[in-house]
């Protein structure tokens, strides 16, 4: 008799990734608890994230889709075999045959197998540059023939049917949605919201065709192929995809003489079991009371459930899935809820259209009017979250039910669901299965950000359509938790940032005395002071180290310089765009020399200098500027460097003049000061050489314009930019970065980069689009200014430091000597020096550089 | 520069050090004006590198420039404070806080760096090492 337990899991995909996961989170050391698991997928790649697949074509890589840790299958007891596809279950012998002859035991089956995307069967659908949207490698395909194509036709104008469409966009393709029904979305969106949807959707460029069935497709004339339609019209296109459904993959299940669902999938009891009580079936391939789930939150439940079941838990059961879905297709929020279409006896409904805005919300309530059934949202889907509680939980509808989707008129509050009244039981991300309840012990442990909670439960970060919710709950849990949502900046101001940079510019105060004198309490600290400082920078733009505001500055900021380890500081001038002439670099290269400094060329493509102490910074600077530099600003939260690639001007790939851009981008933004760094990047073609798109702002060339990302960060947490507008003139760029820069310092936390800024906003991406491209807060002009007369009063600020004696006074190490501090000393490793370790000090065996300042 | 320059013939001559057999020099060092309210100069004295603050009050205080933190001589351009009402300088290298008065380090106690007496007399400021 084997000792182990061998469990094989037939499919890797999202829902058979999760199964493992629960899993290992079971057992952290499955092979100690008796466990010996194969995980088959016949994909060459690990899991990935499936549900966002179109940002494969923004930008996304394949890691980046990556749902699997390192090393996660790299532990005792659990072996992943990629390429791998089972071709025959054998019941009898507990065993599953791969393709390649492999014959696996098994004590339980899991079968994870998913579906396939359904393809009509209309006449010539096997032509080339016919596609389906399920895998990366669709994707891949599907993207080298949009190389060589103007036009495409995506066939389905489902969920997934939109989303490639959105794709084929994001293309460049001249892109068509042909939809077999009266209507986009039947399956989520009644009549009214089909047509609302439609007209967003072709408000964007994209043809829709509905009521329109395929019956063949043939050789084009104007393009690759002809799609004749049964009415006999047609049309012409260069690609099709097929993305008109899925159906479960339950092949093996038959063969092996499994039930089947009515209307196909693999059946399953509550505990996720087939009819076979060693065989289990999960996900999109299962079918549970004939009903099958093409969502992943459902197959992550059936997931659990089996995980449970094999553990001999009973308690855990599947008991279907709320099917409310909400997503933006092509930035169209689409949600729905429950009984959307109002299918419930007797049941009634509220609706409001908008035809100007293209909204239209509906809710369907019960025939007493006491129960909310279910809802449709397009276009703004804002309330889906109390909505979506509202009909799972089965709470009791406010007074005038019809509020809840009426847009606020007088200021007046919307009825909100009062999340007070939510059990703790209530799920409120579906797609993790995190609980309110959950929210509240994040809360209670100290995770008060809607970041923290993120990183902390998983809530909101699959689909993020909870995240507002989640938001509410935790600021709800905190306010009981007599946490009074405590966002002060010190102890010395009640008052956030984003507040004190309000007061200070609508009282017009300049000196941080005046701003504690009417807001504060104490002397301050260093938190407060930089943080001021900085407001006060963003503001006024007056001269750093004048002698009321140079005592407010972190010691970067003190000495105009990066303070290192010893105590000495680094020198960086700024080279815009990272160009520097031969006589610049000379210049540097001998100013270095002559100091003795360390060089090193920077991530951000300028040159920085080490090993300066306090008091040869003036006389190093005074050389520089000599030279026609100017302060790099290395030392300061605000703008560092534009990199840029080389461009159109050299590149034989180059679309545009990405040096030009950066090197008028630096030379705008330098000495902007922020609540963090900024870093820009500019690339000259989609190659993105400069890596834009891993910066706080980000500009690609496109053959018509400029792509601009937003938020993107390096460092600790990587995260991608996000697009927030295409195709941008040079000028309408610059003027997006102004309101995006400004908004951003106007409201973020100190210290908070971008990202971190984007990830915690509440509304995300779409709210910040709203803002800054669309100006929905009616701020556009007034942040441009703002940002203008930052642009206005910009100084070189080591000019002014080197040529006002007062100023210079301050750099030097000691008031009465003007020696220099003899612990900052040098060892030279690869021919240039180094400071010295504590030990090396102690050895004594180091050469100090003395100062050669004149 | 010809404050810099004063300050540094003030050393070579010291002229202004009063031997004190018990608690050490005392030693003028620079004028009130030198230090910037609410900022930090660094003295070298005897070969001791002493950070001497200047509140807002004109109230002065001295500690040892070195911040064992850090191993680094860099208490003077720490940024001046307080915390709970007691005055503190924060270490600019890893932002520890140090009570001005006592030397102490407010988040870990057990760290003290030396303390000096320092006193304003006529417009010069005098530590004694």
């Amino acid at each position: 008799m084997n000792q182990h337990t061998r469990i094989v899991v037939v499919g890797n995909g999202m829902v058979g990734h999760y199964f493992m996961q629960e899993l290992v989170k079971r057992h952290p050391d499955l092979a100690a608890a008796g466990l010996q698991v194969t995980v088959l997928g016949e994909e060459p790649r690990p899991a990935y994230d499936r549900v966002h697949l179109s940002s494969f074509f923004s930008g996304s890589t394949a890691e980046d889709l990556s749902l699997v840790e390192p090393g996660f299958y790299d532990r005792a007891g659990l072996e992943l075999r990629l390429n791998a596809r089972v071709s025959h279950i054998d019941r009898h012998q507990h065993t599953v045959t791969l393709t390649d002859g492999t014959l696996l035991p098994y004590d339980k089956l899991i079968l994870a197998t998913g579906s396939v995307p359904f393809v009509p069967s209309v006449a010539g659908r096997d032509r080339d540059n016919c596609f389906v949207y399920r895998t990366i490698e669709d994707l891949e395909a599907m993207t080298a023939a949009g190389k060589t194509a103007n036009s495409g036709v995506v066939v389905g104008g489902g969920l997934l049917g939109l989303e490639c469409a959105k794709a084929l966009r994001d293309m460049g393709l001249d892109t068509h949605v042909v939809e077999f029904a009266p209507r986009l979305m039947a399956v989520q969106v009644d009549e009214a919201g089909g047509r609302v949807l439609r007209s967003k959707i072709e408000e964007l460029g994209v043809h829709v065709h509905t009521s329109r069935n395929t019956t063949a497709i043939v050789d084009g004339a104007t393009a690759r192929h002809r799609m004749v339609f049964f009415d006999e019209t047609w049309l012409e296109t260069d690609m099709i995809v097929f993305s008109a459904g899925i159906r479960p993959r339950d092949e093996l299940a038959r063969d092996a003489g499994l039930a089947i669902g009515a209307r196909g999938g693999i059946a399953i009891d509550d505990f996720s079991r087939s009819s076979d009580h060693d065989i289990y079936a999960i996900g999109e391939c299962a079918s549970w009371n004939d009903e099958m789930f093409g969502l992943v939150a459902p197959g992550y439940d059936m997931a659990r459930t089996a995980c449970a079941h094999l553990a001999g838990e009973t308690a855990t059961t599947f008991q279907g899935a709320d099917m409310s879905t909400k997503l933006k297709l092509m930035g169209v929020d689409v949600a729905s809820v429950g009984d959307a279409h109002g299918k419930t006896h007797g049941c009634r409904s509220y609706q409001y259209t908008d035809e100007v805005r293209n909204i239209y919300k509906k809710i369907v309530v019960s025939e007493d009017g006491k129960k909310l059934l279910g809802a449709v949202l397009i276009g703004n889907a804002d309330e889906y979250g109390t909505l979506q509680q509202m009909t799972v939980n089965d709470m009791a509808l406010p007074e005038n039910p019809e509020f809840l989707i009426l847009p606020a008129s007088d200021g007046k509050e919307k009825p909100g669901l009062g999340v007070d009244a939510l059990p703790d039981t209530a799920v409120l991300c579906s797609c993790n299965n995190v609980s309110k309840g959950a929210i509240g012990e994040a809360v209670a442990a100290g995770h008060c950000s809607i970041g923290a909670i993120k990183s902390c439960t998983k809530a909101g970060t699959a689909c993020g359509g909870c995240v507002p919710l989640v938001t509410q709950v935790m600021k709800a849990q905190m306010v009981k938790l007599g946490m009074t949502v405590n966002n002060h900046l010190c102890e010395h101001f009640p008052y956030s940032r984003q507040e004190l940079y309000h007061l200070v510019r609508v009282e017009q105060i300049r000196t941080f005395d005046e701003l504690l004198h009417k807001h504060g309490k104490g002397l301050g600290c260093d938190i407060c002071k930089p943080t001021a400082a900085s407001i006060l920078a963003s503001v006024w733009n007056d001269f750093i180290l004048k002698k009321d505001l140079a005592s407010l500055q972190d010691s970067n900021d003190y000495f105009l310089g990066n303070i290192q380890k010893d105590g000495s500081y680094s020198v960086v001038p700024r080279m815009p765009g990272g160009e520097v002439t031969p006589d610049g670099l000379i210049a540097i290269g001998q100013i270095a020399k002559k100091y003795k400094l360390y060089t090193k060329v920077t991530g951000g493509a300028r040159v920085d200098m080490f090993g300066a102490r306090v008091e040869q910074l003036p006389n190093i600077w005074e050389e520089l500027i000599a030279a026609g530099f100017e302060s790099g600003h290395a030392y300061g939260k605000s703008l560092r460097t534009v990199k840029s690639c080389v461009g159109s001007t050299w590149c034989r790939y180059g679309v545009d003049d990405s040096v030009g851009l950066a090197v008028q981008l630096e030379n705008r933004y330098k000495g902007l000061r922020a609540p963090h760094k900024i870093k820009f990047g500019v690339s000259g073609c989609t190659r993105e050489c400069a890596e834009a798109q891993g910066k706080d702002v980000g500009l690609i060339a496109t053959e018509s314009g400029w792509n601009l990302y937003v938020c993107g960060n390096g460092g600790m947490k990587p995260r991608h930019a996000e697009l927030i507008a295409s195709d941008l003139s040079k000028e309408d760029a610059i003027r997006m970065i102004d309101r995006f820069l400004m908004f951003y310092i106007r409201t973020a936390d100190r210290l908070q980069r971008t990202s971190t800024w984007r990830d915690n906003l509440e509304g995300g991406l779409d709210y910040l689009k709203q803002v800054v491209i669309n100006d929905s807060l009616g701020l556009g002009a007034e942040l441009e200014a703002q940002i203008q007369h930052v642009v206005d009063n910009y100084q070189d600020e080591w000019k002014t430091a080197v040529n006002d004696p007062e100023v210079r006074k301050r750099f030097r190490s000691f008031v009465n000597s003007v020696a220099g501090d003899n612990n900052i000393v040098f060892v030279k490793e690869r021919d240039q020096m180094r400071p010295a370790t504590v030990e090396e000090k102690k050895q004594a065996k180091v050469i100090p550089i003395l100062a050669t300042t004149e | 520069m010809s404050q810099l320059q004063q300050a540094a013939v003030s050393e070579h001559t010291a002229p202004a050090a009063i031997s004190n057999p018990d608690s050490g020099t005392w030693h003028a060092v620079c004028a009130l004006d030198d230090i910037w309210p609410n900022t930090g100069v660094c003295a070298l004295v005897d070969g001791r590198q002493v950070a001497i603050f200047r509140l807002h009050d004109d109230q002065l205080y001295a500690i040892d420039n070195y911040d064992p933190h850090s191993d680094a001589n860099v208490m003077s351009r720490g940024i001046v404070g307080d915390l709970g009402g007691e005055r503190v300088v924060a270490s600019p290298i890893y932002k520890h806080h140090y009570q001005l008065h006592t030397g102490i380090c407010v988040e870990n106690a057990e760290v003290r760096l030396p303390i000096y007496a320092v006193e304003l007399r006529g417009g010069t400021v005098w530590v004694q090492v």
